[in-house]
């Protein structure tokens, strides 16, 4: 079955790319072999083969020859077929393989893929590595990556059950999708929270259950000058630091710390030094210093240090 | 933030071998045709046309022709590895490729080919002979990992990517178009030296000495490592090699590695030195692991998203309760540390006693 349909399909590409006029079906029926007998069964398996051409982007148009003409034709234009020509210098090659082996096994991989035996075809053979031992990777492990990424490139509204830091339950959210973006590792959707009114990120792991697709294709217009990446990477940044503080913290500990230090000298206390350091939010940096248990003492501000106190409390409790 | 993955030995293989690539007595089974008689051709042959559906098969062909067009003539083993196939497969594409006829209006064959003596030569290709276009998943796969390459100053392709990126969009045209709306920020590494000294002695076969800090036991340690791999997964770079102080493969993270310095000694990676499997996640379970569990209150929920879990189990009040394995227990004392009220390590039960003196003993410097 799969090879007659393989057969078909073939010819019936070569066929509509030869021809230099527009083809009407019964004239696609009589050139190419594997169509059944009764023109209705022909009908339905010949739209079929149309849509899956379709799918496979090769661009079948429908027109007359003439105007007057009463029955479409179909035809590929061989210019809107074949990939432009492509020249590629032995270090531009070595980067597309490169470039082609980022996505493996993530979502986009077959697309990678695909792309490269294309090229492959054209005559570009993309197999050396630039430099050895060098293996740059984006990985797709959230489900709502497959959809979004469709979404955007279809530019379709989309919903999805969403659960924001530190909730325990899901709530419907409405977006239309502008991009999405990889930052340290995790994926993020931006776009029109079409609820809130407003540009929203949300952290595609967070994402519960199916994303649907709640509009047709081409609904989403994406406003002029959107940056997707700034978005994100200002919805994710941390303030700068505005707080210092003062830290004793035990010789040869608190590697975590002494890392980002501003200054380090030794304590009046001996196996102690005095470390200075600065911070943004005084609850989360708590939570770090307490990590590091009794190898780092605060000795100011108050409030960290009530802070910290009151973490560790927490553990007790 | 993510925990501190050391590669453990016995780690699957990283990539199986490619479909094998069949013998080169396989082109001489199937007649290999001069002009006239075509119907015959190809029948009955019962390479199995894989898995690949009709249309994988049809995207396959029409690759096949320009590909060998391109090149005027090219050996059977090496069309068949480039397609991931078998020679009996090829074999049977080709077949199938020279049996198109059309019958309209006279009947004819628009593609002739041959492949006698393990050589492919299309002498006739009608329409096909040019790729298909890149559709617009692939432009923009290429077009995504391109552009986050040119990011990399280790790469040090700078001028090679811009210029492949502009001959890339120009080939492919509208189907580039949705890519600029994809992105791939990679760490904003503060150690670009770090990486730069790994791809030099990556290239010219050094030994490496790293002082590389370790989050979970908060300390400094002294190591030598022969480099295998620069990874760059999950969002941080990483250096994989193998560690002379564990006799063991390892990753270590870059913006952690706190001094480094390409030594004049030529690395010497075991045989059998296996590299790890990154595409199953970097954490590596093995059975030294501890199973601990920890209650987390809403607040505390960012564990279940942060580490990787063995069980997660919802709970009243946005209450959960998660199931990790590590080979790091001072890692799990520090995050209890760190959760305070927020979580409570449950098991294993001296572990949370551990836990209880570690805070008692830091409350003591307050007191």
């Amino acid at each position: 079955m799969s090879r007659r349909k393989t057969e078909r399909l073939l010819s019936l590409v070569v066929c509509l790319l030869s021809a230099r006029r527009y083809l009407t079906a019964s004239q696609i029926r009589e050139a190419v072999p594997g169509y059944p007998d009764s023109f209705e069964a022909f009908k339905r398996m010949f739209e079929r083969d149309k849509d899956e051409l379709r799918e496979l982007g090769i661009p079948l148009e429908t027109g007359t020859n003439a105007a007057g003409e009463e029955e479409a034709g179909y035809r590929i234009s061989r210019q809107a077929y074949e990939l432009p020509d492509i020249r590629l210098e032995p270090d531009e090659v070595a980067v597309l393989g490169l470039a082609a082996r980022v996505w493996r096994r993530a979502e986009l991989a077959g697309a990678a893929e695909g792309a490269l035996l294309k090229l492959r075809a054209a005559g570009i053979d993309a197999e050396d590595l630039s430099q050895p031992g060098i293996e740059p990777r984006v990985q797709t492990p959230e489900a709502a990556f497959g959809p979004l990424w469709e979404a955007v490139r279809d530019r379709r509204p989309v919903a999805f059950g969403y659960r924001g830091a530190g909730r325990s339950t899901a709530q419907r959210r409405n977006l239309q999708p502008w991009g999405v973006v990889n930052r340290r590792g995790r994926w993020y959707v931006v776009g029109q929270d079409t609820d809130r009114g407003a540009e929203r990120v949300f952290r595609l792991s967070r994402i519960d259950g199916a994303v649907s697709f709640t509009g047709p294709a081409g609904t989403v217009s994406v406003p002029p000058g959107t940056d997707v990446r700034a978005a994100v990477r200002d919805w994710d940044s941390e303030p700068s630091a505005p707080h210092s503080c003062q830290l004793r913290v035990r010789s040869g500990a608190g590697y975590g710390l002494r890392r980002h230090a501003l200054r380090s000298e030794p304590a009046d206390v001996p196996g102690w030094d005095l470390v200075e350091l600065t911070y943004s939010d005084t609850a989360w940096w708590s939570e770090h210093v307490a990590s590091f248990g009794a190898d780092v003492i605060v000795v100011e501000p108050t409030d960290l240090r009530d802070a910290v106190i009151g973490r560790l409390k927490g553990v007790l409790a | 933030m993510t925990a501190d993955a050391p590669a453990q030995s016995g780690a699957a293989k990283a990539s199986t071998a490619k479909a094998s690539i069949g013998t080169t007595s396989a082109a001489k089974s199937s007649p290999a045709k001069s002009g006239a008689g075509k119907s015959g051709a190809g029948k009955g042959s019962t390479a199995k046309a894989a898995t690949a559906t009709a249309t994988e098969r049809l995207q396959r062909l029409l690759a096949l022709v320009p590909y060998v067009v391109s090149r005027n003539v090219v050996g059977m083993a090496e069309t068949a590895a480039a397609f991931g196939i078998t020679e009996r497969e090829l074999v049977d594409d080709l077949n199938m490729l020279w049996c198109v006829e059309l019958r309209s209006p006279d009947p004819y064959c628009p593609i002739d080919l041959s492949y006698e003596g393990g050589e492919i030569v299309v002498s006739e290709a009608e329409a096909i002979d040019r790729p298909l276009r890149l559709g617009v998943d692939e432009a923009c796969a290429l077009l995504i990992a391109l552009r986050m390459l040119a990011e990399l100053p280790t790469i040090g392709a700078g001028s090679a990517l811009s210029r492949t990126i502009a001959k890339l969009e120009q080939a492919a045209g509208a189907a580039a178009g949705p890519s600029a709306q994809v992105a791939v920020q990679l760490d904003e590494v503060p150690a670009e030296s770090a990486a730069a000294h790994v791809a030099d002695a990556l290239t010219r076969g050094k030994r490496l000495h790293i002082s590389y800090y370790v989050p979970g036991r908060d300390e400094a340690t002294e190591r030598d490592v022969d480099p295998m791999r620069l990874l760059m997964v999950e969002g941080h770079s990483y250096l994989e090699g193998w560690c002379r102080r564990a006799e063991d493969v390892r990753l270590f993270r870059l913006d952690r590695i706190l001094a480094i310095e390409v030594l004049d000694v030529a690395k010497e990676v075991p045989a059998d030195a296996e590299q790890v499997d990154v595409d199953h996640g970097l954490f590596r379970p093995s059975p030294q692991d501890v199973h601990v569990v920890f209650e987390l209150a809403a607040a505390g929920r960012w564990v279940a998203e942060y580490y990787p879990t063995e069980q997660v189990t919802e709970l009243a009040d946005g209450r959960l309760r998660v199931r990790l394995r590590t080979p790091d227990t001072q890692w799990v004392r520090r995050l209890a540390l760190r959760l305070g009220e927020d979580g409570r390590l449950i098991s294993p039960p001296e572990l949370a006693e551990q836990v209880v003196a570690d805070a008692t003993s830091a409350l003591g410097h307050y007191a």
